[in-house]
């Protein structure tokens, strides 16, 4: 999901940053607060950035005979809420853009806006929904990581579509062209990252259990089951 | 149960990247002899993509720094990953034993 350093036209380069800018703000000002109320909460939130530099360190091969790499920025999400994932998200891309030339600085606001805005935002909307609807806790971890972290790809691919938009087809064609290359090779991967995501919280859930029902992550009952 | 749970998906995981190992064949090299490259990064492949929808299009942006080598780049992302890796497998440790000494102290106060 990684803009390369450069592809982004100067207007949507800009226009991204000026998007991403307000959500890593705010972010780094709820994890201070939560920092400052819960210090005990600080090896956690380690813990959420580590998996984030595992993860997105990862390259896979897919089924479409080409690589991709997962986000693991829904870990993070469920435990912290998705503000708190986009200046996690921020640095690791910032130093996979500076050290590896993977991204870019010009591209760092769009990317931040996949894979630390977006795909948080979604994961913990969808682990909302699937508490509310009573689905178990290993599902909707599952779910939420897998789609959050699809959806990363699918705003990738929308974001270079807007910037090119096929000659003949518009936005739309561009749209299928860079979700083919993108979204589709992501599928067996987001579903790696939902199963990881739900073993490392299960560990969490298992050997922490008063940090997540203090997080309202896990009721009391869930931890017993 | 959880235990078996989690090493199901664990499984699951390398089965879901070792089959495309095996699933997808190299094709034969093109007709000027070229070898096609397959497992190339989505990254790349994005590139080509904006190479046919806007030939003209130039990056206008050079990164600041490009590791010197693959091996160098593989090296930052192995590290990467090492310490990502090693903060967790860290706590998990410090969370176990946290765990496995409260209920030895309980076992002991109940007495």
């Amino acid at each position: 999901m990684h803009i390369m350093e450069g592809f982004l036209p100067v207007k949507h380069a800009i226009g991204w940053s000026i998007a991403s800018a307000p959500f890593v703000v705010f972010g780094l000002h709820s994890i201070n607060k939560r920092i400052k109320e819960k210090p005990e909460q600080r090896m956690l939130l380690g813990v959420a950035a580590a998996f984030t530099f595992v993860l997105s360190a990862l390259k896979m091969p897919s089924v479409t005979g080409s690589c991709s790499h997962p986000t693991g920025t829904g870990l993070g999400a469920v435990l912290f809420g998705p503000a708190a994932m986009a200046p996690i998200g921020a640095v690791v891309l910032l130093f996979q853009a500076i050290l590896l030339a993977h991204g870019g600085i010009t591209t760092l606001g769009a990317n931040i806006f996949s894979m630390a805005v977006v795909g948080p935002f979604a994961a913990a909307a969808i682990y909302r929904t699937a508490k509310t609807a009573r689905l178990p806790f290993g599902l909707s971890i599952f779910l939420a990581a897998s789609l959050g972290d699809l959806l990363t790809y699918v705003t990738t691919s929308a974001q270079l579509a807007l910037a090119f938009p096929d000659p003949a087809g518009g936005f739309t064609a561009s749209f299928v062209k860079f979700a083919t290359v993108f979204a589709l090779t992501q599928i067996p991967l987001a579903i790696s990252e939902g199963f990881l995501t739900v073993i490392v919280l299960n560990a969490l859930a298992r050997f922490n259990p008063q940090e997540l029902q203090e997080m309202n992550v896990v009721t009391a009952r869930e931890v017993q089951g | 149960m959880k235990r078996h749970q989690n090493l199901l998906m664990m499984l699951a995981v390398i089965v879901l990247v070792a089959v495309p190992l095996w699933m997808v064949k190299k094709p034969a090299p093109g007709p000027d002899g070229t070898e096609v490259e397959i497992f190339r990064g989505a990254d790349d492949q994005a590139k080509d993509v904006i190479a046919t929808l806007a030939p003209g299009y130039r990056p206008w942006f050079k990164p600041l720094m490009e590791p010197p080598s693959g091996e160098i780049g593989s090296l930052l992302f192995a590290l990467q990953a090492a310490l990502g890796a090693g903060f967790i497998g860290y706590y998990l440790g410090v969370s176990v034993t946290r765990s496995r000494l409260r209920r030895e102290h309980n076992k002991e106060a109940q007495c």
